[in-house]
């Protein structure tokens, strides 16, 4: 591999920090960590800038994942791409699945070949469809460094830079423990900011805001699938820790110790949310035999830390539970993909990971559990290799006229102070309801949104934010953002599919197989888009 | 939520300062400070990286839970989390011992 040089640094007047690079990547998850790695692979100059350390942020990183990894045998694969067709409402695209099957076939043999600890199966066969966070985190960093890549470690980007055209060109932030800023101009810009959990505190969430769909949407850029964005995870009502898988081996009950009908992890959660509504639920993961139990202890530690620090033995003791909102994190919208290059509406922006839509492998239904994991290194590389590719055919960084494109919490405004507290929580409390988001209804829906869309009107004459109140402040705002794409698609689709699911619509609409694109920013719109096969079908005709 | 640095452990080497995510803590002359305490999204990757397990996260994601250091010293859980995922020399063979594909499909 050779490395073509490092982004170039240069010292501002301001004392802030400016690069000039070919492509600079934005979040440091598995994806921002696989585009930064795949870009520089083709001779790019790559600069990687992370909210929070890249190599511990993100939910990957906290949380760890199960890869959707599937040996290349047809039948495997064609089982593999069936499996959740149904629940996803046949919004998947089988072109994508079978790509995304390939290149985390690649990539999962590239982690093995780094040195990733995959575990051997009594037959001697290594099994590659589970990644611990910390281990593959902290290995994708150090690769990360090894291919070259400045890494700019908590520097949260605030905002997109645009040259006289509208290309993205850059981006600027903060850097947090130094207290000063960053500048990089780039050829190209990868978002791989994750999700936005609401700040809900699900395992490993809180530095995802969608800070990257703000600063998408201020360039232009669309979304899409933004109604998927309601799951909910499962934890001791207490924690943080949002592991669900071992929930298939629990039993819910209410207060008096008598059984939830129908709740379940899988297939039966909204009777949890139904039993949240009336009262505190326990588990009990009293259907998990002792070797199961072994098996637990042994893949997913960090799922025991709340019973062992609190001495509760989650086999035979009851514990109370929670849902807490995931939003996009593992719901499936995001930035709306071109082309195979995860090239997103907007020239010189590419999108990875949870930042981009998922629907194309997940339909409708979760991607967590394994889909999630495989886009993310999937995407990531497509991305890195995409920025790399469109940079180069750029040619030689010309010294570009660039404008920074942030609009709200940067705007003097002499009205009101921006307050990123109170904005935080307001859309907390339209998002978390079971009521509002879980269950969705019309009249429901309206009345969140003209909650919502006030409060839009209302940061937006806000004043610019103070320094030190900058980053919250873009956060909340970005959180805002999203709830109004979210609640605007979900309002727009009249039927239940997938995760999304109206008590005044209950039934899946055959007519309605298609995707909803949203964006704006000031007035938020949604349109449709016919679903590949029907397009394909309709050419045919 | 992060509780406790242990002043007696810990050496001042900061890697707590730098790995937490969400910026929780600051430098000092001496041992950091757990400054932002309420930012703290209890994801449990300082005590991963603390090499002298100086740290304590408490379980309680929503509330503060103070948390006498004394009485923790005298329990195994300082570094419980580092050696349960092989991350201390002793226990380096866990590293390779997820059963997930054993659990999957449930
Ligand atoms: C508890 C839990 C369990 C999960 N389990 C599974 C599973 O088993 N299988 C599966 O497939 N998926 C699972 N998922 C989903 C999976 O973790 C995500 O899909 C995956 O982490 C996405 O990778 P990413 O790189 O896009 O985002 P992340 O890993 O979330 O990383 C995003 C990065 O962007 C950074 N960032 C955010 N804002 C900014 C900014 N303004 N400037 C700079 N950087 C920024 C963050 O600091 C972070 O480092 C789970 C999620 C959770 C929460
Ligand atoms: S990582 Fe541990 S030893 Fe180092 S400063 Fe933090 S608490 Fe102290
Ligand atoms: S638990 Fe996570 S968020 Fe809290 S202090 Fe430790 S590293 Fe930071």
């Amino acid at each position: 591999m050779t490395i073509h040089g490092r982004a170039e640094l240069r010292t501002s007047p301001d004392g802030a920090v400016e690069f000039d690079a070919d492509v600079l990547v934005i979040g440091g998850g598995p994806a921002g960590t696989w585009a930064a790695v795949s870009a520089a692979e083709r001779g790019a100059r790559v600069v990687l800038a992370d909210k929070g350390f890249c190599g511990t942020s993100g939910a990957t990183a906290a949380a760890g994942t199960g890869v959707w990894y599937v040996d290349p045998d047809p039948a495997l694969r064609e089982a593999a791409m069936a499996n959740r067709e149904k629940m996803g409402g046949y919004l998947q695209d089988r072109r994508w699945m079978a790509r995304v099957l390939d290149q985390t076939f690649e990539d999962s043999n590239r982690l093995a070949a780094w040195g990733y600890p995959y575990p051997v199966d009594d037959s001697g066969k290594s099994q590659r469809n589970s990644l611990q966070g910390p281990e593959y985190m902290r290995l994708m960093r150090k690769r990360t460094k090894q291919a070259g890549v400045t890494i700019l470690d908590h520097s949260p980007a605030l905002e997109l830079l645009v040259d006289d055209d509208g290309a993205v060109a850059g981006a600027s932030g903060v850097r947090r423990q130094k207290h000063d800023g960053w500048t990089v101009r780039a050829s190209a810009v990868v978002i791989a900011t994750g999700g936005c959990a609401f700040l809900s505190k699900t395992l490993g969430s809180n530095v995802l805001t969608g800070d990257g769909y703000l600063m998408a949407a201020e360039v232009g850029a669309e979304f899409s699938s933004m109604e998927f964005s309601n799951p909910y995870a499962i934890s001791p009502a207490f924690g943080s820790v949002t592991k669900t898988l071992f929930y298939g081996w629990a039993t819910f009950s209410y207060e008096d110790g008598s059984v939830v009908p129908g709740a379940a992890s899988k297939g039966g959660r909204s009777a949890i949310a139904r039993a949240l509504l009336q009262g505190p639920v326990y588990a009990r993961l009293d259907k998990a035999d002792v070797d199961v139990q072994r098996h637990m202890r042994a893949s997913q530690p960090n799922f025991f830390l709340p019973f062992d620090r609190t001495g509760i033995d989650p086999f035979s003791e009851r514990f109370p539970v929670t849902l807490r909102l995931e939003g996009t994190v593992r719901g499936t919208g995001g930035l709306r993909i071109v082309d195979d290059s995860c090239a997103t509406s907007v020239p010189g922006l590419y999108a990875a990971g949870d930042a981009a839509t998922r629907e194309l492998i997940c339909g409708g239904f979760t991607g967590g559990g394994s889909h999630n994991a495989a886009w993310a290194m999937s995407s990531g590389t497509w991305a890195g290799w995409g920025a790399a590719g469109y940079a180069r055919q750029l040619g030689p960084a010309r010294r570009r006229h660039l404008a920074s494109a942030g609009t709200v919490a940067f705007r003097s405004r002499s009205r009101r102070p921006f307050e990123p507290a109170a904005l935080a929580k307001a859309v907390q409390d339209e998002v978390y309801p079971y009521e509002l988001n879980y269950f969705r209804h019309a009249s429901r829906l309206e009345g969140a949104l003209a909650r919502l869309d006030a409060a839009w009107t209302d940061a937006s004459a806000a004043d610019a934010a103070s320094k030190d109140d900058v980053l919250r402040a873009r956060e909340s705002a970005a959180m805002l953002a999203t709830s109004r794409w979210m609640y605007r698609s979900a309002l727009a689709r009249h039927e239940s599919r997938g995760m999304h699911r109206r008590d005044d619509h209950p039934d899946q609409d055959d007519r309605l197989r298609h995707y909803l694109t949203s964006g704006g920013l000031d007035e938020v719109w949604t349109a449709v888009r016919p679903h590949a096969d029907i397009s394909y079908a309709e050419a045919a005709e | 939520m992060i509780e406790v640095i242990d002043a007696e452990r810990c050496t001042s080497c900061d890697i707590c300062v730098n790995v937490c995510p969400t910026n929780v803590f600051d430098k000092t002359d001496g041992i950091p400070v757990i400054a932002r305490q309420s930012d703290c999204q209890t994801c449990f990757l300082c005590e991963l990286y603390c090499p002298e397990d100086a740290l304590y996260v408490s379980p309680h994601a929503d509330t503060p839970c103070p948390t006498d250091i004394v009485a923790l010293r005298q329990t195994a859980v300082l570094g419980s989390y580092r050696r349960a995922v092989g991350w201390t020399d002793e226990t380096r063979d866990l590293r390779g011992i997820d059963r997930s594909y054993l659990l999957f499909g449930h």
